[in-house]
């Protein structure tokens, strides 16, 4: 059964069958990473751009990475190099793009809304890598891979997600896949840090870290970015720390198994110390390894769809 | 020239008229309202107004004209002509020109520049010197020159020290001051602030933005005794705070625009950015005591905020595209569908909404229908079904969500003094 769009512009309103089977598809694919010769031909002949108009690092990697293993043809843009400086627009860039004949666009972009304004201009396939604080959905179809990988089941879990939710996309998508798929899920984090009318969303709010600890299985932690955070939404990175930085005194309080996430990149000793980051709760090479498996899978059952 | 408008419904609340008859005009003169006689109109232009309503013209007090400075988006000739086919015979066009509109030269200039048009254009100065804030624009002068109201739209007046100041000067003039309300700290968005701004992962203005300044504009405005207008109010906090205000005689008064009691914020969804505007779409709370106010006369007149942008810049990323749209060629439609129809309003309150009050609040004559009286008049077909196609726009720019939408009422001809317009041309009489 192919999946119910295609394009992946996010998580809000996809249907539980087509997450189940992005992540199970995701198996597959996670297998092939773990081979000597880790490339099939599924895409061979297909040619994607990546459309970066953000700083990104690790989410281009691992998108570059899936389409080579894919076999398919990837050509990189961004905006370091493009022509979007010397004053042409965006529209024009994508028709320009667009008439070196492709197949699949995967952007990422500061405005939110630009992946669903690609789908108006362009024919490709559109794969959404972070919009604005919109949505980031692979982000978040690692995210339950590697819970679901740790912890057998995504249903009736406990998950929160600590840390800046009002500017997180990565949030937001997690959001909204994992009460699709049945989990509980609340955020943590200082009031400054909540995003208007959460709670409409049916998601509980903490403000107090050890609460949020003691009563969940999964914690996502998000990154206090720096430049954003300090004297606006928190006092100091040194106070975050202090009252919700994840800590190996704080888990030990609790006697119980905890799953921890992060997203990276890490700013040790803020949103987490080493002692967890490294420890053995966490799961984040895991996650920047299924991350892999899951953009094929998302590009593969995109690109073989017509 | 002689012009004869037979079987007209007459409607003027501000004369207490509502009748049918028929009107001779001569010259751009009322020479004879009642029957008319066969020969009496024998060599006459008779347009039959079966079914139709004369209005005293129509009147938009917010209006963005770009000239001087974008004349690439819509120029004084080409607003005026948008302002016809929308059925207006006189806009006030706001300040913010490239060079603002804060010295008598830029007022005489628009002036100059829009005297031999069927609309009357009456220039908004800036309050404070290119609307920063910081000094006092030459008010006494402006007023020499011209204008109508001080405002220094797009911004709310800086600060408390300054707005005083603007108040009380404008007061020897009984000049209003319009002001834009938003406290600009807790302006940086795109849309409005709240659960859906969530959802779609934009930056929110709350209307705590608006109804901070609101509440500070009220109380200096009873404070100095002057007279503050609040430009398109959006949120229904501000909306009551200005029906308190009015109980208690402070002089204020306030605009809506009519995307802010026709559209809510669900339609940024669709990241179309023809729905961004400053203030953002509300919520259905908004929109519904907006509805309130309209109804109770706490909102004192419907005003388009006319914003005209070229497509190259309004087709970007959201959070990136200017706000506003184009308003003066669609508002009445609207108004009249969606208040008028819907039964909101009577039509003698839409009139007072778009043509007496706006008026009044400027210190303008109300155009009256008797004899003597020059003609200055709207022409509307309150039943007419019309469908939106910004192609037909007479205005410059095409930034419109309207279009495509189907309307229930139009202006069918203006006329003004010895100019009408009619079947989108321009003549005169």
């Amino acid at each position: 059964m192919p999946l119910s769009s295609r394009h992946l512009l996010g998580l809000n309103g996809v249907p539980r069958e087509d997450i189940e089977l992005i992540l199970d598809t995701a198996i597959t694919f996670r297998e092939v990473l773990d081979r000597p010769i880790k490339k099939v031909p599924t895409l061979q002949g297909k040619t994607i751009v990546n459309l970066f108009y953000e700083n990104s690092t690790r989410t281009r990697i691992s998108f570059e990475l899936a389409q080579k293993r894919l076999s398919a043809d990837t050509v990189n843009f961004s905006t370091s190099t493009s022509s979007t400086k010397k004053g042409e627009t965006f529209k024009d860039t994508v028709r320009n793009i667009e008439a070196m004949k492709l197949d699949m666009i995967v952007v990422r972009h500061e405005s939110a809304g630009v992946p669903l304004y690609l789908t108006k201009i362009s024919n490709a396939n559109i794969i959404n890598a972070g919009d604005g604080l919109h949505e980031h959905p692979t982000q978040a179809l690692l995210d339950m891979y590697s819970i679901k990988e740790r912890l057998g089941k995504i249903e009736g879990l406990k998950v929160c997600i600590v840390g800046d939710v009002a500017h997180s996309r990565v949030a937001l998508s997690n959001i909204f896949g994992l009460k699709t798929m049945g989990a509980q899920v609340s955020v943590c984090g200082p009031a400054t840090m909540m995003p208007l009318g959460i709670e409409k969303l049916g998601v509980k709010v903490y403000h107090d870290i050890n609460k949020a600890i003691a009563e969940n299985d999964v914690l996502n932690v998000l990154r206090i970015q720096l430049e954003r955070n300090a004297g606006s939404t928190i006092p100091s990175t040194r106070e975050y720390h202090n009252y919700y930085g994840i800590t190996a005194e704080r888990i030990a309080n609790y006697n119980k198994e905890i799953v921890i996430l992060h997203p990276g990149p890490i700013n040790r000793g803020v949103e987490i110390t080493s002692e967890v980051a490294d420890g053995p709760y966490q799961v984040i090479l895991d996650q920047v390894t299924n991350g892999v498996a899951i953009r094929m899978a998302v590009l593969y059952l995109l690109g073989t769809m017509h | 020239m002689q012009i004869v408008l037979k079987n007209v419904l007459l409607i003027n609340p501000d004369q207490k008229l509502n009748s049918k008859s028929s009107l001779l005009i001569e010259d751009g003169i009322i020479k004879k309202i009642g029957e008319l006689e066969e020969k009496e109109i024998e060599n006459c232009e008779v347009i039959n107004c079966e079914g139709k309503i004369a209005a005293p013209g129509l009147f938009d007090m917010h209006v963005h004209l770009r000239e001087p400075g974008r004349e690439d988006e819509e120029t004084i000739e080409t607003g005026s002509n948008a302002a016809a086919a929308g059925g207006f015979t006189g806009i006030a066009c706001m300040p913010n020109t490239s060079p603002d509109i804060d010295s008598a030269e830029t007022v005489r200039f628009i002036i100059e520049k829009s005297k031999n048009h069927l609309v009357d254009v009456y220039p908004v100065g800036a309050a404070t010197l290119g609307r920063k804030g910081e000094a006092l624009a030459p008010i006494n002068e402006l007023v020499e020159a011209g204008i109508v109201a001080v405002s220094d739209d797009g911004v709310a007046i800086k600060n408390a020290a300054i707005l005083r100041s603007v108040l009380e000067y404008c007061g020897m003039f009984d000049l209003p001051v319009i002001d834009h309300c938003e406290d600009p700290t807790l302006a940086n968005g795109a849309m409005n602030g709240g659960l859906n701004s969530t959802l779609l992962g934009l930056h929110g203005i709350p209307t705590i933005a608006e109804d901070l300044i609101v509440m500070r504009d009220i109380m200096m405005a009873e404070f100095t005794g002057s007279r503050v207008h609040i430009a398109h109010i959006s949120s229904a906090k501000s909306v009551e705070m200005v029906r308190e205000a009015k109980k208690k005689g402070i002089k204020v008064t306030a605009e809506v625009a009519p995307h802010h009691f026709t559209f809510i914020d669900d339609q940024i969804k669709s990241y179309d950015t023809n729905y961004k505007m400053n203030p953002p779409l509300r919520t259905k709370t908004d929109l519904d005591e907006i509805i309130r106010g309209l109804k109770d006369g706490t909102i004192d007149c419907i005003a388009s905020d006319h914003a005209p942008h070229s497509i190259e810049e309004k087709e970007m990323e959201f959070i990136y595209a200017p706000n506003g749209i184009l308003g003066l060629e669609t508002q009445l439609g609207i108004a009249l569908s969606e208040l008028v129809h819907k039964k909101v309003l009577t039509l003698e309150q839409l009139i007072e909404k778009l043509s007496i009050n706006p008026r009044k609040i400027l210190n303008l004559p109300v155009p009256k229908f008797e004899v003597g009286e020059a003609a200055n008049l709207t022409i509307i077909d309150p039943d007419l079904v019309w469908t939106v196609d910004h192609s037909q726009f007479k205005s410059k720019s095409k930034n419109s969500p309207y279009d495509k939408r189907l309307l229930t009422g139009k202006s069918v001809a203006v006329i003004n003094g010895k100019k009408i317009y009619m079947n989108g041309k321009f003549n005169n009489i």
